[in-house]
């Protein structure tokens, strides 16, 4: 493990953490300049979740090259198991996101051995496939409450110490899940495991040559990346205390996930941290910005986010294709050593 | 249930199975011409849509007239389309012509977002109905289903029968063997990818002279071209039109058996099943 002596790995975690952990920063007062720490907790744990969400999203399509459309379906499902065991047996809602996460993993080890057996478009197409079947599917299911999905009673906050305290507790978790996210990001991407993902993404026939087993290492590298996202709606879920198909399965996010991954730079670890803060706070910005008026037009910004998205992904796409950290490795070698 | 029932199911799932087959025939174009997937097909759809809600609502335009305009505007927005997001990634890998493609989805829906908001939008259209047995089809869906088969012939001919039409199936086999013999293939790329979202929009435009649609309509269509697609083999218009004709009537009579919101589930386990055990769908490539 020669990754826990390099530098950059620690500073990356670090830095994350600092910034996750500003808002009780400024509640111990050790920040007096940070005056609503309330509503920055409330960003930040929407932000961790992106970046968890955009770096699971690149172990499977940055590292190993299947562009996986539909990976908000394990977001969805780790959401729908934990807050079906923590409403139903009162499971800790942290025992619950890690059963989650098991079982979303196992899925995808089921879903992973037939489907990435297809090769580029097809497989992202089966996955958008597989996507909208599950939202489909959880539409009908009863059990889980159908297309009205499930609600907490209010009770279930009680053992946590209230709804303000299952909210931190939320909220800390949240953070635990992203440094773990990003560390297995880093590990992974620094080990021969790492390595053979990386010979599958150039050339899967070569790679199979330098006597990797596409097959195997594909499945476990999709087994990961669907572990992060179902601890991450798992513990959003439970905070947000109502489940429902369209917002577990949206399609939508899952795109904006890779459209985060691009920005930053598919294939590195710190793209994906970047690519979801920059897109995250543009979009806010975008939202809460005041409607502009043209002659007699008046223009109402906070739908413009989309295309503003559209545009930046059009210019990366065409022109940025390392996306921002892999442009700064390219042109600044003497970062790589930081800049992983 | 009685043989009528399954009869007028049929009839509905056939007239309403052609249409998604004319949309899914675009996209099943694009790929098989350049190998790309084109994910701003839905908000071309809906596009198709709206061309014909304004020019109905707010000039007063025949529908039908409406339609028309529908397939020129198609075809120009897809060749600047082409132009804009495609051409310069069209060798790199699958990936990045599918992220630019959506690109342009997002533009799209987001500026008709920005425009006519999210609610649902309809078009009254006045036709008489005609009675078989005791079954009633609808004038509108009898008119919708000329139009598609006009259009198809159309561009059956056109691909089969002209030489532009012919300098596309050239470039969709060999695009390097096709610029020798001197066609350039710039050029018949754009018009491809142009001929695939007007077959997009004239879908669009005969949707919405049966149903109600609101801007974030395109993706349903666009995920069922998809079904239908891989049902008929990625590439291949014919199988993309009777794709189409299976999965309209598969609809259609599978409501009969079981509650509406199942069908989405069939649908998509089909299409991950066909992907996974015939790849090449159920009609073989093009």
């Amino acid at each position: 493990m020669r990754s826990f002596r390099n530098l950059s790995f620690w500073l990356i975690l670090l830095v994350v953490a600092l910034v996750a952990l500003l808002p009780t920063l400024a509640d111990s007062a050790a920040l007096p300049f940070l005056t609503n720490a309330a509503t920055m907790r409330e960003n930040l744990f929407l932000l961790l979740m992106l970046v968890t969400l955009a770096s699971s999203i690149n172990i499977i399509m940055g590292y190993t090259g299947y562009v996986s459309f539909g990976h908000i379906v394990f977001f969805g499902l780790g959401g729908y198991f934990a807050f079906y065991l923590v409403q139903t047996y009162s499971v800790n809602v942290l025992l619950a996101a890690l059963a989650g996460g098991i079982g979303a993993s196992l899925i995808a080890t089921l879903i992973g051995i037939p489907v990435l057996r297809l090769r580029g478009a097809y497989f992202a197409l089966a996955t958008i496939g597989i996507n909208e079947a599950m939202r489909a599917f959880m539409n009908n299911f009863d059990p889980f409450g159908g297309a009205l999905g499930m609600f907490f009673n209010y009770a279930v906050y009680d053992s946590y110490g209230g709804a303000k305290n299952a909210g931190e507790l939320a909220y800390y978790a949240m953070i635990a899940v992203t440094l773990a996210t990003i560390a297995t990001s880093f590990l992974i991407k620094k080990s021969k495991f790492g390595l053979g993902l990386l010979a599958i993404r150039e050339d899967q026939d070569a790679s199979q040559v330098l006597g990797i087993d596409p097959a195997r290492a594909k499945v476990i590298a999709y087994a990961i990346s669907a572990f992060f996202p179902a601890l991450a709606g798992a513990i959003f879920f439970f905070k947000n205390g109502i489940i429902e198909p369209g917002i577990a399965f949206d399609l939508q996010r899952s795109i904006e996930g890779l459209v985060m991954v691009m920005l930053g730079g598919y294939g590195t670890v710190t793209g994906p941290i970047v690519g979801a803060v920059v897109y995250d706070r543009l979009r806010s910005a975008l939202i809460t910005s005041p409607p502009i008026t043209l002659g007699s037009l008046t223009v109402n910004l906070s739908n413009f986010h989309l295309v503003v998205a559209g545009i930046l992904l059009l210019l990366v796409v065409l022109f940025v294709t390392a996306g921002f950290v892999g442009w700064l490795r390219n042109r600044f070698p003497a970062v790589r050593r930081f800049l992983e | 249930m009685g043989l009528s029932t399954l009869f007028a199911s049929s009839i509905d799932g056939l007239t309403l199975g052609f249409i998604y087959g004319l949309a899914a025939m675009g996209l099943t174009l694009i790929f098989g011409v350049m190998r790309v997937i084109n994910l701003a097909h839905g908000p071309v759809i809906m596009l198709g849509m709206y061309t014909v809600f304004v020019l109905t609502t707010e000039m007063g335009m025949n529908p039908y007239l409406a339609i028309v305009l529908a397939v020129v505007l198609g075809l120009l927005l897809g060749v600047v389309m082409y132009f804009i997001a495609v051409h310069k990634v069209i060798n790199a890998p699958e990936l990045t012509t599918l992220l630019a493609t959506f690109a342009v989805n997002l533009m799209i829906v987001g500026t008709a977002t920005v425009i006519f908001t999210t609610t649902p939008h309809a078009i009254d259209v006045q036709l008489p109905s005609f009675q078989v047995g005791p079954t009633t089809i609808l004038g509108t869906r009898i008119v919708a289903v000329l139009i598609a088969g006009i259009v198809t012939a159309a561009l059956y001919y056109f691909l089969y029968r002209t030489r532009t039409g012919k300098s596309i199936r050239a470039v969709a086999n060999n695009r390097a063997g096709a610029e020798l013999m001197g066609i350039n293939s710039s050029v018949i790329l754009g018009l491809s990818f142009g001929l695939g979202t007007m077959l997009a929009a004239v879908s669009g435009g005969l949707i919405s002279t049966l149903f109600a649609f609101s801007v974030l309509s395109g993706s349903v269509y666009e995920t069922k071209s998809f079904v239908i697609v891989v049902l008929g083999g990625l590439g291949n218009p014919t199988g993309a039109l009777l794709g189409g004709i299976v999965l309209g009537v598969l609809e259609a009579i599978t409501t009969i058996f079981m509650p509406v919101a199942w069908v989405p589930v069939i649908e998509y386990v089909i299409f991950v099943l066909i992907l996974l055990v015939r790849p090449t769908g159920l009609f073989g490539a093009r």
